[in-house]
């Protein structure tokens, strides 16, 4: 049985049908994509899985367990961790205070100190910039802090919403290594992304949205050959 | 008060004095409206009258507390009187403050601003017009019995410092100190912190939101009520419940805040003292008549030239 599972989703923002049944599936242990143009929905889909939107139809499983109901806090004790569009880092916060607040929900005080010095490994520029104000970091450094801050929650699944986004190619090739790293060490992800090329490139199941709506899903290389997909969003003829 | 037979500089030291024991209750006020400003961005125009309500608790608390003594024809006062009556006002208000938003405002956090005004209106005029009930308050004034002796702890340049000024001028002290501590040194203000910058962020971080709220209401209202207990400690009058007065001392504080930089905390500190030093020198050295206006000139000085306060967002902060 998959770690999430999705079936016939929708969610409206007032009169805006945003998502019109959506369905996926995210195995343990892969990195699953989900790709779209801008408005498809990607983005409502993962404020779905975490608690922010309530769903008006359909059904969201972790685990073996709905999550209908469930706020957003204790979304993140069930083992969901979020790094949202835009980062959503706290400006006026210090770098080490973002990675305070990233660990809130957990108890354990150890094991939460040792998920940060996991975290300030894979990124080690965050550990010279720890009394730091947030608002005074890099985009990238920003994004760095974002991942890092969803990691020390210690998350069975890991969702990212668009973490190349406003990067420098060489910063989004880093932050794309630290990607794999993280789930090669054991934690799935569910990776939304505007660049679809890099996407197909990392993920091992992707999913194709149009607006609202599931276009097309399968392993993340078939995908990527497809003349289809290559057309719409890879921008190949 | 002939003020030209004094001695300048005792002019000065009591003029300060008065100004900085009226600025901590504006202070402590508008701690309490920015706190909420910061977190739900709305002004909760009820706040004064929480106030009001603490001093008005802390009459009703210091009546039975002597009567339960026998004190007020011993002529003594029982030690114990003022920390009970101050934690009694600010746990009744702290308890107000909660129903108040868990009832009036928690129903419309995903109304238009507007409505939610209206509510705090609504709230403020209910709390005015039940606290005039003979049952509870009564539609008369009162006097605040006298809880500490008229004992003069010491003199500073001449001017006589009675232990209730040096108690309205410390505890307020004290009260800020705790909260810093509180805001910036501890989980839960780590989380009141969160959710003040971005309430949907701070969820995902696991942050239980709404009970943030709750804690931020009834912290604000518990100082609120230090507020109007020292109120009523220091001027002994209380006007009725209804009274402008009240209003008026609410409304300055209100200004305290925006002054200060609303959702700002050591920006309202800092407004609070500085609204009521201002006060108190205009009365002092300009025209007693204008109280008020200093007040108010301040304000639109500040929305004029600062408009978002002295240590307000935009100032402080590059996002
Ligand atoms: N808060 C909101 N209120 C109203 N409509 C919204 C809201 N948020 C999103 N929408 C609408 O829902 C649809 C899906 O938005 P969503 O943000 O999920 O798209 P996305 O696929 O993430 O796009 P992008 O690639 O631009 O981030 C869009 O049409 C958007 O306008
Ligand atoms: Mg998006």
């Amino acid at each position: 049985m998959a770690l999430l599972e999705i079936r016939d989703l929708h969610v409206h923002y007032g009169a805006v049908h945003a998502l019109q049944g959506i369905s996926l599936e995210v195995a343990a242990g892969q990195i699953v994509t989900l790709i779209g143009a801008n408005g498809a929905g990607k983005s409502t889909t993962l404020r779905a899985i975490s608690g922010l939107v309530r769903p008006t139809r359909g059904t969201l499983v972790f685990d073996g367990r709905p999550l209908a109901g469930c706020p957003p806090h204790e979304i993140v004790r069930r083992g969901v961790a979020h790094a949202p569009e835009g980062r959503g880092i706290f400006a006026n916060f210090t770098v080490a205070e973002n990675l305070e607040i990233g660990a809130f929900a957990r108890a354990d005080r150890v094991g939460a100190a040792r998920d940060r010095e996991r975290a300030l490994e894979l990124f080690p520029r965050l550990r010279e910039r720890l009394r730091q104000n947030a608002g005074t970091l890099s985009g990238g450094e920003q994004q760095m802090l974002a991942i890092a801050r969803a990691l020390v929650a210690r998350p069975r699944l890991l969702l990212l919403d668009e973490p190349s986004l406003g990067l420098a190619p060489q910063v989004v090739q880093t932050i794309f290594g630290i990607i794999r790293d993280i789930n090669a060490a054991g934690t799935t992800i569910l990776l939304v992304e505007q660049n679809a090329h890099l996407a197909l490139q990392t993920a091992s199941y992707a999913y194709v949205l149009e607006v609202g709506r599931p276009a097309l899903h399968g392993p993340a290389a078939e995908l990527a050959a497809s003349p289809q997909v290559r057309q719409a969003y890879l921008g190949l003829a | 008060m002939d003020t030209q037979s004094i001695d300048p500089l005792m002019k000065l030291v009591q003029t300060l004095l008065d100004g900085f024991a009226v600025g901590g209750m504006y202070a402590l006020i508008a701690l309490g409206y920015t706190m909420v400003y910061g977190i739900l961005k709305f002004i909760n125009f009820a706040h004064s009258d929480v106030f009001t309500l603490g001093a008005w608790v802390s009459w009703g608390l210091a009546a039975r507390a002597l009567r339960l003594e026998g004190a007020a024809d011993a002529g003594g006062t029982p030690v114990w009187a003022v920390p009970v009556v101050l934690l009694g006002a600010m746990l009744l208000c702290g308890t107000v403050g909660f129903l108040i938003e868990r009832l009036a405002y928690k129903p419309l956090r995903a109304a238009p601003r507007l409505n939610v005004l209206i509510t705090a209106i609504g709230v403020s005029l209910l709390l005015q017009n039940v606290g005039q009930l003979r049952v509870v308050f009564g539609p008369y004034p009162k006097s605040m019995p006298a809880l500490l002796p008229d004992v003069t702890l010491l003199y500073v340049a001449g001017v006589r410092v009675p232990v209730v000024d040096v108690l309205v001028i410390g505890l307020p002290l004290v009260l800020m100190l705790g909260l810093e501590w509180l805001i910036f040194r501890t989980r839960v203000g780590l989380a009141m912190r969160a959710v003040s910058y971005n309430t949907q962020t701070a969820a995902l971080m696991g942050v239980n939101v709404n009970r943030v709220i709750s804690f931020t209401f009834v912290l604000g209202s518990a100082l609120a009520a230090a507020a109007g207990f020292l109120y009523a400690l220091k001027y002994v009058g209380l006007k009725q419940p209804a009274d402008t007065t009240w209003v008026m001392l609410g409304l300055k504080a209100f200004v305290a805040a925006v002054v200060g930089g609303i959702g700002n905390v050591r920006g309202a500190m800092l407004g609070g003292f500085a609204i009521g030093l201002l006060e108190f020198l205009g009365v002092a050295y300009l025209e007693p008549l204008y109280r008020d206006v200093y007040v108010f000139a301040v304000l639109i000085l500040v929305l004029l030239l600062r408009p978002a306060g002295i240590l307000g967002r935009a100032a402080v902060e590059k996002v």
